[in-house]
Order: C-alpha cells, then structure tokens, then sequence
C-alpha cells in the first residue's frame, strides 16, 4: 500500500517536473538566450586559444567549424535547450518527490502542499543556488576549457556538500525542536547551514579562471539573472504543481494513504483511505 | 488573533500526515533515483570534465540548458 504511494508520487513528481520544465524552458529561451547568442558572438571574433569552445578540438577555428556541422545554433537554443531543461525537470522531480516521500509527516506539522513548497525551495537553495554562490553559471567563452575537469569536480562537490549540510541541518532541526521549540530549532539548524556552507564556501579553492577580464560585465550579469531566472521558476512551478498532485494522491478519495482532517467545527475525525 | 480575523468559510484542514515508512520509500529511492542521478550527469557533465561516450553529440545538443542551467560547459 505505502509502496504504490511512493510510486503514484513519483510519478507524480516526474509529471511536476516536466511541466515545471516546459516554463522554465520558455523562460530560458526568451530570458537566457539572448545573452548566450551575444557571448557566442563574442566568443567567434576572439581568436586567442583560450577562447576555443572545447578541450578535444584542434583550434578555435577549426572547432567551430565542427560545432556548426554538428548541432546547429537554432538546435541548440530551441530542441537542444529544451532537452536539457526537461530532463533535468524530471530527473530533479523524480529525486524531489522521493525526498518529499520521506519528509512527509516527519519534518513538522505540513500537509502535502506545504512540504512540497518547503522541498522544492530547499533544493533549488541547495542544489543550485548555494553552489551558484560559489561557482556561478558562466556563458559561452568565459571558462578555459583545459580546466573543466576541475571546475566540473569542484561544481559538483559543492552540490554534494551543500544537500549534505542541509540534510544534517533538517535532522539537527527536528532533534533541537522538543527543547527549543519549532521557531528556535529551524533558526538554529538554518544558521548552522548558512555558516557551515559559508566555511566550506572559504575553504573550497576559489574558479580563477571563471571569467576573463575581457569579458562584459553587463553581458555576465543578463546571463547569471536569467539563469537564477530560469531555476527559480522551475522550482517555484515544481513546488506548486507537485503539492497539488500529491495532495490529491494523499487525499481520501486519493490513493493509497490516510490522513487526518478536521472540518469547519474543529472536530478532528480521522480518515483511512483504501489502497 | 489571526484565527479571530479568518473569514469563516475557510475549513481548517488538520496537517497530521502520517509519514510513509522508510523501507516503502528505500528501494524506490536506490533504482529510479540512481537513474535519475545518471540523467542530470547526462545533462550536466558527459562529454565535458568525463565522457561516456565519444565524441561532443551529447555535449553539443544541451549545450545552451547546461550553460543556463548553472554547470560548468567548458
């Protein structure tokens, strides 16, 4: 019973994070493309080695020769943009609608739609914007690509770092609660992140090679706005959407698990769904 | 005080969920979000830092949401 719960609400949070996807991939391309095609443009009248779209390419020149030949701009910013939003939607649905299975009932007093607004806005913090902070997006033609194995392990570890600072954070949270109090435990466990991600922000090695000099700062700023953009309303969607799908699964009359409901009068009456 | 200014005809729903247990949740959790896992590296990092496969298909054809996105590209 509780198995095919799990499961309607993954499902249900593939969907979410689909349609979640759809306008953060509409967002992307009337938002971000903009400044992606100037910093291509950009990077095509820069001649310098450096400048070179990719590490396994002989040259800048003959590589974006290659580049046309093998994805199309046009592809790459309508088809090519929306294939990476969207599986990125799923896939980051799917793993939040498990997170939300096992945060359900066990981090405080929300319903289904309220934890599903608090663990969507805990993973975009985590998982995009506490890295960001740290390695921020960068357009085409700013990074170096001989030190993309280091920046990509680097990116990644501070991912890792951040969900893992946060997961302690949530457990300490709810251990702290019955002495402190719901309020002072969440400001408690919520400083402790925001100091414990800071020290790590000072220890990880900074991205000196992140943006060149050259680049505009104008043009750097359009990109990483429309970028926060784009994930802030992909998370805000995925919340929204998911909390209405997995309250109807949650539900009676939805599948699979019991809640307890209190009507108008306050009479508190619980309620045991079949599944 | 803020229950004394509610409009009325908002019912108020208890918010006692029962949590679903942790084994239901496990293997779900180990196979569709490893997956999941292997799709955002598919996304983020093939062909970039590491490859899979060879060549820049994969790399080239989500190039612009890897950028927006917030990965490292190149």
């Amino acid at each position: 019973m509780h198995a095919s719960t799990v499961r309607t609400l993954l499902v249900r949070g593939m969907i979410a994070g689909v349609l979640a996807g759809l306008f953060a991939f509409a967002l992307a391309y009337l938002a971000g493309e903009p400044s992606v095609r100037d910093s291509i443009a950009l990077e095509e009248t820069q001649s310098a080695p450096a400048a070179e779209h990719a590490p396994a390419a002989g040259s800048a020149h003959e590589h974006a020769e290659e580049e046309e030949e093998l994805v199309s701009r046009p592809v790459q910013s309508t088809f090519g943009l929306a294939t990476g939003v969207l599986v990125y939607g799923v896939a980051l649905g799917g793993i939040a609608s498990l997170v939300f299975s096992v945060c359900l009932g066990r981090i405080g007093a929300f319903g289904p739609r309220a934890t599903a607004a608090l663990v969507a806005g805990a993973a975009f913090t985590t998982v995009y914007l506490v890295p960001f902070l740290k390695y921020p997006a960068t357009p085409p033609a700013v990074g170096n690509p001989d030190t993309i194995g280091r920046r990509t392990t680097l990116f990644f570890l501070m991912i890792v770092l951040s969900v893992l600072l946060a997961v302690v954070a949530v457990i300490a949270g709810r251990r702290l609660a019955p002495k402190l109090g719901n309020w002072n435990a969440s400001v408690v466990a919520g400083g402790g992140y925001v100091v414990a991600v800071a020290v790590a922000c000072l220890v990880l090695p900074a991205n000196t090679d992140a943006v060149r000099e050259t680049f505009p700062a104008a043009l750097l700023w359009e990109f990483r706005l429309a970028s926060v953009a784009v994930q802030a309303l992909l998370w805000t969607a995925f919340g929204l959407i998911f909390g209405a799908l997995a309250e109807r699964v949650l539900q009676p009359g939805g599948r699979g698990a019991s809640v307890v409901r209190a009507d108008a009068d306050g009479v508190t009456s619980p309620v045991r769904t079949a599944g | 005080m803020a229950e004394a200014i509610a409009p009325p005809t908002v019912s108020p729903v208890s918010v006692d969920v029962t949590p679903l247990p942790l084994r239901a949740v496990l293997p779900w959790a180990v196979f569709v979000g490893t997956l999941m896992l292997v799709l955002l590296y598919f996304v983020g990092a093939e062909q970039g830092a590491t490859s899979v496969f060879s060549g820049e298909g994969v790399h080239e054809w989500v190039h612009d949401g890897r950028h927006l996105l917030g990965f490292p590209c190149h």
